[in-house]
């Protein structure tokens, strides 16, 4: 069964949270929801794991007791060991036996944390306590798995290692959701959904979110004209530009690029601001 | 070349028993963004705090501008640090103008341009901006920025890093740390610590050194994981693929015997580069 969201909306007072945004939840696959602060993810994923009731549209999830949640703040209890913040999970999910305890030990050592069991959740480093978090979602084998940025501001060891969990909890049929600000997580999604003041800026599998990009990416070494210079970033020394209207840039050293999913992520982004702005202007 | 900026000549910090930094000199010229790359724990934060004369070193010399560190040098500095150093009970305006106070230079901004709330009731995006403006007010010859875009959107980090490399640009010298590899991929010159020593250190296709992953694909990458892991192999999940390091390949031949799957190569990530050189694999 495929869970999910359909034309879901909520406002907090004037703030427009969420509007009108789809999501597919397949099992045994990892979906990805991409924004910055205020995006509306925090929402979003509050709302399919049933911890937010959505003022507009349909959500389909299983029974609570089948949700794994993490939400952004970590879901870690800081005055209860590794090793008690798992059994407290267990207890609460009447999830016992030897079977639940191997794989406790399991998720424990690969994610590096054997060690540190008997460790207070609120003496563990940033990293650790993500990677306690995810497990502890997932302990319980749930057939809805939701993680609100795991991985921001962590390592890159610690995210490999979040990341393994992740892809564990999909092999093992969850469907799996997962929050971040980084474009290259995107790209390891079956299907991503980029978030812009609460709307889907953009969505589906990274290839076609690639595909759909309109207009043409330029490279070039100087700046752009002032005229353009809105459309326009920098990827190291290097400036990029984007033509809405699919023309290339004439003069010298500017060549027409395949843009990539960070380009494609930053072009979506720039149309929602011109939208805002003739929005504004009308 | 030009005179370096911040040098860090065999530079080594023990805490008592530990030692944080290990022999390590590296430097940051005029025009050039470095990048310090390494894990929690790697040794980053206590470097930077003697780049910066906030910590003296055990052993070895940091010079900053060509002499021992000293409150004039710290003048030439822009530093933000990961909490972004702004006071949350004031307004932007505030917060320029107490910075402009001490450094004692700096453009005073037009009336309008700022929001008028209290830094602390600003959306994370905006904050962040503030701090750029903060530390660039008063043209510092060096900046060090730790972590400068956690937590926005692709495109509000695609805008900061535009003024950082304006700075560049400019003639300053950018010090930034970072855990976010497409962030590292911007940078000149990359610097990778691990147990605090400097493990690797080139530009972006230095690190990279052509390596190569195996990109795998079968029916069931569930199933081939797992195998995958039965044989001592840690393949990551990307969509529905795997991916495995080049020099796993008879490994991972020999596990998936009788499976069908297809083998494709692909340029390692910085990522992928990463995690093998701070584990010592490559």
């Amino acid at each position: 069964m495929t869970f999910g969201v359909r034309g879901v909306g909520l406002r907090y007072g004037s703030v427009q949270a969420l509007a009108a945004v789809d999501l597919d939840l397949p099992p045994g696959e990892v979906r990805v929801v991409v924004g910055g602060d205020g995006a509306g993810k925090t929402t979003l994923l509050g709302i399919v794991a049933g911890a937010l009731a959505p003022a507009e549209g349909a959500v389909r999830r299983p029974a609570a007791a089948r949700i794994g949640y993490l939400p952004a703040s970590s879901g870690v209890y800081p005055d209860l060991s590794v090793a008690e913040n798992l059994r407290f999970v267990q207890a609460a999910y009447g999830a016992r036996g030897p079977e639940v305890a191997e794989r406790r030990r399991m998720l424990l050592e690969r994610a590096g944390l054997l060690a540190v069991e008997g460790r207070l959740g609120g003496e563990l480093s940033g990293g650790m306590r993500q990677k306690l978090g995810v497990i502890r979602a997932m302990l319980h084998r749930p057939d809805l798995l939701v993680l609100d940025e795991p991985t921001t501001g962590v390592d890159p060891l610690s995210r490999r290692d979040l990341w393994w969990l992740i892809a564990h909890a999909a092999a093992e049929g969850s469907a799996v959701l997962v929050a971040t600000t980084y474009v290259d997580e995107a790209e390891r999604a079956t299907a991503l959904l980029l978030l812009d003041h609460g709307r889907a800026a953009a969505s589906g599998a990274p290839d076609a979110v690639i595909a759909a990009m309109p207009g043409t990416l330029m490279v070039g070494d100087a700046g752009p004209d002032p005229a353009e210079a809105a459309f326009a970033w920098r990827r190291g020394r290097a400036w990029r530009l984007w033509r809405p209207d699919g023309s290339l840039r004439a003069g010298a050293g500017w060549r027409a690029v395949a843009p990539d999913l960070q380009d494609a992520v930053t072009v979506a982004l720039l149309r929602g601001e011109m939208a805002a702005r003739q929005g504004g202007a009308a | 070349m030009a005179e370096p900026l911040a040098q860090a000549l065999g530079v080594t910090r023990r805490f008592g028993d530990a030692t944080a930094v290990r022999d390590v000199s590296l430097e940051v010229r005029p025009g050039e963004v470095l990048g310090l790359l390494g894990a929690n724990g790697a040794g980053k934060t206590t470097l930077l705090r003697m780049l910066l004369g906030l910590l003296p070193p055990s052993d070895g010399q940091v010079r900053l501008f060509g002499a021992s560190p000293s409150f004039a040098s710290r003048r030439r500095i822009g530093y933000m640090p990961q909490g972004l150093g702004l006071y949350e009970d004031l307004t932007p305006a505030e917060n320029l103008a107490f910075a402009r106070a001490v450094y004692g230079s700096g453009q005073v901004p037009e009336a309008g341009e700022l929001a008028e709330l209290p830094v602390g009731r600003l959306p994370l995006g905006v904050q962040r901006r503030v701090a750029f403006r903060q530390v660039l007010q008063h043209r510092p010859d060096l900046l060090v920025l730790d972590e400068p875009t956690s937590g926005v959107d692709p495109l509000m980090r695609q805008r900061l890093w535009q003024e950082a490399r304006a700075a560049a640009d400019a003639g300053a010298g950018v010090l930034i740390t970072t855990h976010h590899m497409e962030e590292a991929e911007s940078c000149d010159r990359l610097v990778v610590m691990a147990d605090g020593r400097v493990v690797a250190q080139g530009s972006l296709a230095e690190i990279l050194a052509g390596e190569e992953v195996l990109l795998i694909d079968t029916p069931d990458w569930a199933g081939a994981m797992s195998l995958l892991e039965r044989a001592g192999l840690e393949p990551a999940l990307v969509g529905r693929s795997l991916r495995l390091p080049a020099r796993d390949e008879q490994r991972l031949l020999a596990a998936l015997e009788g499976v069908p799957h297809a083998v494709r190569r692909a340029p390692a990530t910085l990522e992928e580069r990463f995690v093998a050189i701070a584990l010592g694999l490559g």
